[in-house]
This record gives structure tokens, sequence and C-alpha cells, in this order.
């Protein structure tokens, strides 16, 4: 499942790694954009397959940001 | 009067400043990050020194670049705006070394407002009412349970080193604290290794009041009365108005006179010079400090059009030296303002919309005054806040301003980005705001689409 950006901005932190099992609505990372810190929470429950970002990396609306495996 | 200015700001406040400025006779610098190249505020400025990259750490927050920019061009005086490094006292202080003036308060005033802890316990000291609350942290929930019991429920908890929202939980009964308390406590041990918990009197419905200090370095100092800022969204204002809704027609009229008084006490208790704002929470015909902002605030334009008092060009000459020659008599209200900050933003989940302006047409019209930052064509970029104008409306009374601002606010023409032109419409005909029954968790349960 992809997970994408829902605002246009920044990556700030990445608070998961690959190999990661994670809840659904756990905080996968933080976005930064216009002086706001917007958490990119997990869809669903699931294992962080692929992580295709970076911190300060900008990124646009609907980019993925992470593939999460079921 | 200084013959050079450099503004050390950007978007609509650097404009503004530098229209102002311009019209005294300075000459006006311009400083601007990669992202802002393009901007009004650079174009229209006698000169302008790039200072680096689109990041603050790296432009507009850059102490080092700015002091050189003046240094450079020869700037008499640096006006910092709102913002960025504008409430610095390292920067006032480096300006001061570099020779340069400091268009705001002195820095040992900065510096006794900075830390809340200590700028409450001054103004509590100079007789101005502060929200009750435990006076420093609790050790433990015992002690929590004490503090409780003199402050009064419902109360706020919060994690000492939280923010945002982050790390705070209202409390109804003693057993709700024990919860609350545990909640946070964690919370302050992640952050700062201890249990670090504040407690505070919460107020469900509190107005957010504020009063305006003007100041020269003579000690001369007045008001210029008060603003209401309730209509906010993540603790940032959106609409605000002068005067306070609750001050109408003479309403009220006691309080009001507590509360400039009580501006004034802190002011004098913080040493305060040049423009600056109190703060209060209004709540049950009782008022509550809650900080002092030194320096010029976004809303600054509806007390200008109400009381013609020329805030930014008293700014210049009381940094210059010059005495107010205002007296408090002279300050009086004509009329009523409203200021509606247009944010590139999704009118209804308020998350950030950078992007290009493919179209930009402000209104105009009898009463209204547009501060934009931005013109049709130019980029909004995630690097700063989402601020694009402020749309200002006067009118003889409060329904007259109301009336205009819906005419102009549905003449507001923006494309390429998510605006809340639709929130402020949804605002300015909803039955509550008009009657001025206004809290600040208004858009809580109000101006819903």
């Amino acid at each position: 499942m992809d997970v994408p950006a829902h605002i246009t901005g920044t990556v700030w932190k990445v608070e998961v790694s690959v190999g990661q099992k994670v809840g659904a609505g756990e905080v996968l990372l933080i976005l930064e954009s216009m002086k706001m810190e917007m958490p990119v929470e997990a869809p669903e429950a699931g294992t962080v397959k692929e992580i295709r970002c970076q911190p300060s990396q900008p990124v646009n609306e609907g980019d993925v940001l992470v593939v999460l495996a079921p | 009067m200084f013959r050079s200015l450099l503004i050390a700001n950007r978007g609509e406040i650097a404009r503004r400043i530098g229209t102002v400025a311009r019209s005294m006779g300075l000459r006006t610098i311009a400083v601007y990050s990669d992202a802002d190249a393009e901007a009004p505020f650079v174009k229209e400025a006698d000169q302008a020194v790039r200072l680096g990259p689109p990041p603050p750490k790296d432009s507009y927050l850059n102490v080092e670049a700015l002091i050189r920019a003046a240094r450079e061009t020869g700037a008499e005086a640096v006006h910092p705006g709102y913002g960025f490094v504008s409430e610095n006292a390292e920067f006032a202080r480096a300006c001061t070394e570099a020779g340069v003036v400091f268009v705001g308060p002195p820095p040992e005033s900065l510096a006794r407002m900075k830390d809340k802890a200590q700028a409450r316990a001054l103004a509590a000291g100079a007789g101005v009412p502060v929200v009750p609350g435990s006076d420093g942290v609790v050790a433990d929930l015992r002690g929590a349970g004490e503090a409780a019991e003199r402050i009064g429920f419902p109360l706020l908890v919060k994690a000492a080193g939280g923010g945002g929202g982050i790390g705070m939980a209202v409390a109804g009964s003693q057993a709700e604290l024990e919860k609350a308390f545990r909640a946070c406590a964690d919370r302050a041990r992640s952050a700062f290794g201890r249990d670090a918990v504040y407690l505070e009197r919460y107020f469900p419905a509190p107005r957010h009041v504020e009063v305006q200090v003007l100041g020269d370095t003579h000690g001369q100092l007045l008001h210029v009365l008060e603003r209401e800022c309730s209509i906010q969204r993540r603790h940032q204002k959106v609409v605000e108005e002068a005067g306070s809704p609750l001050f109408l027609e003479g309403r009220n009229a006691a309080l009001l006179g507590r509360m400039t008084a009580a501006a004034l006490a802190a002011a004098r208790a913080f040493g305060y010079a040049n423009a600056g704002t109190v703060e209060f929470l209004v709540a049950d015909g009782e008022f509550f400090f809650i900080e002092m902002n030194a320096r010029l605030q976004v809303e600054h334009p509806v007390t200008e059009l109400t009381t013609g008092v020329d805030l930014i060009g008293w700014q210049l000459r009381i940094a210059s030296g010059e005495r107010l020659t205002l007296q408090q008599a002279d300050i009086r209200r004509r009329g009523h303002a409203l200021e509606f900050r247009i944010y590139a933003e999704d009118p209804v989940r308020f998350l950030p919309s950078p992007g290009p302006l493919t179209v930009f047409r402000p209104p105009e019209g009898e009463g209204i005054r547009v501060d934009a930052g931005y013109s049709e064509g130019g980029v909004v970029t995630p690097y700063y806040d989402p601020l694009l104008a402020k749309l200002i409306v006067a009118g003889r009374d409060r329904p007259e301003a109301i009336q205009r601002a819906e005419g102009a606010l549905e003449r507001f023409t923006i494309e390429g980005l998510k605006n809340n032109v639709p929130l402020h419409l949804r605002i300015v005909r909803d039955p509550a705001f008009k009657d001025g029954a206004l809290d600040t968790h208004f858009l809580e349960h109000h101006a819903k689409p």
C-alpha cells in the first residue's frame, strides 16, 4: 500500500525504518509546511516495505513517501 | 529621523513597512531569500540584498547575514517586522553593536518578556491579573491535588517543554486530574527528564482581547485601545477587529478601563518603549494577562484605521529618539474595522496549500485596504507562514464593516492554490459572528461548510 504526502512541503523527520511493524494510525513521518508540522500516519496496520524520502527533502502533495506491506 | 532603513522581514509586512518608510523620505533596503527574489517587497525597495537559500535559518533568521547586509548598505536602522528576529534580544544587541538602531523595545525589555514564567511574575507583581495557576511545577499527584483545590476546576494540566497543544489536558474533577497528571508527567519525562507539570485554570469559552501600547524613550507611554482576536485556528488568529464587540456602544466600560490600565502597568513593568501589545483572556467579566508581544502585531491595521494613529510611522519616530506628541486624550475610536487573514490553506481542514498564484485579484472599494505580500503570477512556497494578504475593511459601525467585508470577500479572486476566502465568507455570514458572540473556540462550533 502506498502512503502519499497529503500536503506539499519538506520531510522533517522519518519516524520508522524498513521492516518495522506499524499499527493503524501510527506516525510514519512528519512533514513541515508553512511553519506547521503535519504527521503522516499509517492508514492501516502493516510492515514498512520501502521509505521513498529522507529528511529535508521537498515533496509534493500526492508523492508516495512510504510503502507498507500488509 | 534616519535616512535609511533595512527591513528584516518578507511578504506583506516588509512591503507595508517599506511603503510607510518611503513616504517619510527614507531610503529602504529589502533583504530576501532565493524563494522571494521576485516578490513585490523586493522590487519596490530602493535597494535589495540577497540573504541566502529559502530555509528561514539560512535567510530571515540568519543574524550574521542580516547584520552584514545592514553594514554593507549603510543602513541607519533595522525594522524587524513581526516573527523572525523581531523578538530576538540577541539580534537587537547585535544591531546596537554594529551601530544600527533596532526599531523595537530595548533588548533588556525583550529578554524580560521572552520567558513566560518570568513575564507572568513581573505582570502579577505590577498588579496585573494573571491566569490562576500552580506558580511553578507541581512535584507529584498529591501536590497537584492541593494546587487544584486552590485554583478550582476545570483546569488545564500542562507539561513543561510542551506546546502547540502537545502535552496538555483538561481536567474537570480530582478523578480526571489523576489521569491528566499521569499523561502529562509521562510527556514531560520523555521531553525533559522529569515530571515537570504545571496547572492552570481552564476557561471553556474565553475571548482574546488585547491592548495596543505605544511608548517613547523619554518615559511617555499610552495605550491605543483594544482589539479582539477571538477567531482562531490552532491558536493562530484568523479574524481580528477593533473595537471588541464586548465594548461596543459603551458597554462594559469599567472592564475596558481596568484592562487598559493593566496593559500600561504591564508595559511599565517590562521597561517598554516603542509599539507593543498586551494580550488578555476575558471570561465571566474578568480578564487575565497572557503575554506581552514586543513588536508590531499582524493585526495592527485595525487600530490604525479606527484611531488614525500611524503605528509604523510612530515606531520609526520613537526609534530615532523623537518624543510622542500624542496624548492619551487624543486617542479616540471612529468607526469599526475588521481584518481577515487570507491564508494559502484548505478552508475546511486548514491544511497548508502552497502553489502558484495564477490569478490574484484583490477587491477595491470604500473602506477597503489590502496588504498583500504577493501579486498575480507569484509563487507561494512552503518555507514561510501561509499569509497571502490581509483584507482590512472599515465602516461607520460594525454592521457596515461586516456588510462591506462580505462584498469584498465575494470579489476577492484567487486561483492556483487553495485559500481560506470561503471560510471568511462563512464567518461574516454566521449569525453568532454578526451578534459579536465570539470566543476562541468559535471555529469549532460555527461557520461550518
